[in-house]
């Protein structure tokens, strides 16, 4: 080991000179001890407050944009919600349109069955058949006992005739009045078919519209509570919105694999139009084409969505007028058939040019490609690509549906995610902060370890002088060591006015106050 | 203030594409056929080579196929050459046609007696530089021994930054066999002199490593 030269204070030594310096280094630190400490400390306490400071800030925006984001989930459940009870109450106003307009008709229909069923029963009702009246006439006639003169028999005889005629006649007349009466009766069953089905119907009817009415008042409890701003209706919304944000984005995942192949499958054949080598910020110009032509159509999707008032990404288009919502739909509709008629055209070109291709390369390496590959089954292929090229656009359409839903529950997450951040932020600053102030006092420790020789020799010399001053001394250092900074504030405020001293015991209960909270 | 944003995004929008289609991103590949002595016989591995090159070849690209003769460094050897359009179509018509070329040079190619592979080298560097592609390769069909006439000056450094410069089938001759020194000391020679002149030597004599080289 060799020291500098200006270093060598005995010039034959190095171990020497080395010992020398360190002897004059722990006296020079044993003399500066007391500003040290107080440097030391000092420097650690700011550094424990600034941190302090800086974590109560990053708190403080915690709690500020956890409120924020309460009230953004608020609304935006809120809107949802409104939105919900609107699209029910139209559900309700259609179906009692449809099908509660019909009521009047059905009261009537049943009224009528019922009136035709009290006349149809009133007809069938069994009415006796009078006896005819000329019997009791003969009564005493066949009363005449039987005797043996023909001329009176003769007459007892055309007698029974003609009561027997009578009473056939009677039997007809009263079954051919049965028969009718059973007719009646017969007739009332479809009237009473009739009269079940309309009240079943009814009876359906009213059911949807007591279940639509008991989901309205669900709906409707969910925005009171959302309208009482209650932690129940945030923490329900953020949850939803968790969920909805990892459906639409899975959902999203699969669009980007369908956009995917949409792209693969005209990026090719877009060269032909565009050029296989022309470039344009490092990438060829035929995929960005293609990509442009894909984007185009989404965003046909979404005006065709959003015309059909089924998105609400773009309020203004939900706001127009009828007339020109419709209008703006058709030629959404028109644009996105036209390109899907487009990529089903490029689609086929791909394929001539695949095949073009595989023609080529065939002829250059020896034809051993062709050999194998049945040409008689490639139709197959070129519809399924035309057929890809031409559904898939209208396909990508649907990605405005999930497109919303991840839009909208992005903004939660992301204010879910960043309270979670600086929670966490703060937490550190608060760790740091407390290190770096028990950093502090351990390395006043480790000052007084390094100087521990003077240190002990003072006490030794300090043992010898008069107790009382001795003691007075060594408390006083007790103090020192233990908090240092606290007999420098006191000893300064001696010198400070009666409106310092008051600040200074503020900030010792301040302190107090945060030591108390630390070990907690 | 708007329309001169406006302007100005155009602008930056326009600065941003490509002045020529073939510019920093296309390919050039200059292969170097040795018809010297008995070399004319490996010809047919020349054109697999060849057709192999042309179907991984893409449009913007372009393709040179030369002679090694006697004097090297002239258009005269140039056998056959082609920058691919920007059509993909087009560009296969193009290959068909590069390939028959070739196909006729080589069922009438006659040997050389000497081979002159640095004058070779030297013209395959002025196109390659002057068509200023991306990824600039020279691909040599050689046995690597260079025999010069008497008078040609061939001592010339090589300046090959930015090319890559693949000898391929480099068969062992007769007099290698008796001392394989004389292979090494050949390989090693054309190695130092692409490598001073800041070029990527590389040999490939198993012709399916090919691929690999293309492809990147």
């Amino acid at each position: 080991m060799s020291l500098p030269d200006f270093m060598m204070i005995i010039a034959s030594s190095a171990g020497l000179s080395l010992l020398v310096w360190l002897v004059i280094s722990v006296v020079l630190l044993y003399m500066a001890r007391k500003p040290a400490h107080e440097a030391i400390l000092s420097a650690s306490k700011i550094l424990f407050y600034a941190l302090r400071l800086f974590s109560s800030s990053v708190l403080l925006a915690e709690k500020r944009l956890k409120q924020r984001n309460k009230e953004v989930l608020l609304s935006a459940g809120k809107e949802a919600k409104e939105r919900i009870i609107e699209r029910e109450f139209e559900r309700i106003d259609a179906f009692v349109k449809k099908d509660l307009s019909r009521f009047p008709t059905l009261q009537r229909e049943v009224m009528d069955s019922v009136t035709k069923l009290d006349e149809d029963y009133q007809k069938s009702t069994e009415i006796p058949p009078a006896p005819p009246g000329w019997t009791k006439a003969i009564e005493p006639i066949a009363a005449i006992p039987p005797s043996e003169d023909s001329m009176v028999a003769e007459i007892l005889k055309s007698i029974k005739e003609a009561l027997d005629k009578g009473q056939e006649k009677a039997l007809d007349a009263y079954r051919r009045s049965s028969e009718n009466r059973h007719k009646y009766l017969k007739n009332m069953v479809p009237t009473l078919r009739h009269i079940n089905k309309s009240v079943d119907d009814l009876d359906k009817n009213v059911q949807t519209l007591l279940e639509r009415s008991s989901t309205v008042d669900r709906h409707m409890d969910e925005y009171k509570e959302i309208n009482h701003k209650t932690d129940r209706a945030a923490q329900m919304l953020s949850s939803s919105s968790m969920t909805q944000f990892f459906i639409a984005g899975f959902v999203l995942a699969i669009a980007i694999g369908g956009a995917f192949i949409n792209f693969n499958l005209i990026s090719r054949p877009m060269q032909e139009m565009v050029g296989g080598s022309v470039y344009m910020m490092g990438f060829k110009v035929a995929d960005i084409a293609a990509l442009v032509i894909i984007l185009v159509e989404i965003s046909m999707g979404l005006f065709l969505m959003e015309s059909l008032r089924i998105t609400r990404l773009f309020p203004i288009i939900g706001a127009l007028d009828d007339k020109i919502r419709v209008r703006m739909m058709i030629t959404s509709f028109v644009f996105l058939f036209l390109l899907a008629s487009v990529e089903a055209g490029l689609a086929y070109m791909r394929e001539l040019l695949s095949a073009d291709d595989a023609a080529l390369v065939a002829g250059l390496l020896g034809g051993v490609a062709t050999e194998n590959v049945d040409a008689s089954a490639r139709w197959i292929t070129t519809a399924a690509q035309m057929g890809m090229g031409f559904i898939l656009p209208f396909a990508l359409t649907f990605i405005a549906i999930p497109l919303e839903s991840f839009i909208h529950s992005t903004r939660t997450v992301f204010g879910v995610v960043t309270v979670a951040f600086l929670r966490f932020f703060a937490l550190s600053l608060r760790f740091i902060g407390n290190l770096s102030r028990y950093a502090g006092k351990s390395l006043v420790n480790v000052y007084d370890l390094i100087i521990f020789f003077p240190l002990w020799i003072e006490s030794l010399v300090l043992g010898e002088k008069t107790p009382k001053a001795q003691k007075v001394k060594l408390n006083e250092l007790k103090v020192v060591e233990k908090e240092p900074s606290e007999t420098v504030v006191k000893k300064r405020a001696t010198r400070k006015t009666a409106a310092k001293k008051v600040l200074n015991k503020n900030e010792e209960k301040i302190e107090d106050k945060i030591e108390e909270k630390d070990k907690v | 203030m708007k329309s001169y944003i406006l302007a100005l995004l155009l602008i930056i929008g326009f600065s941003a594409c490509s002045t020529g289609p073939h510019k920093a991103h296309n390919r050039g590949v200059y292969m170097l056929i040795d018809t010297s002595g008995t070399y004319t016989k490996e010809l047919d591995k020349a054109q697999q080579i060849i057709n192999y090159t042309l179907s991984q070849l893409q449009s913007g690209d372009s393709f040179v196929v030369a002679s090694i003769d006697t004097g090297s460094f002239s258009e005269k050897d140039i056998i056959a050459k082609v920058s691919f359009s920007d059509r993909p179509s087009q560009a296969n018509q193009q290959k068909r046609a590069f390939q028959q070329k070739v196909k006729q040079y080589i069922k009438g190619v006659k040997s050389s007696a000497y081979t002159d592979i640095t004058g070779g080298i030297l013209l395959a560097t002025e196109y390659l530089n002057e068509r200023d592609t991306r990824k600039k390769t020279i691909m040599i069909f050689s046995d690597m021994k260079q025999e010069l006439k008497k008078g040609y000056k061939r001592d010339i450094p090589l300046k090959l930054e930015g090319f890559e410069v693949i000898a391929l089938n480099v068969t062992k001759l007769r007099s290698d066999n008796i001392d394989p020194r004389e292979y090494m000391d050949r390989i090693k020679l054309w190695k130092g002199k692409v490598e001073k002149g800041e070029g990527k030597w590389e040999v490939i004599n198993d012709l399916e490593r090919l691929d690999q080289i293309i492809k990147e």
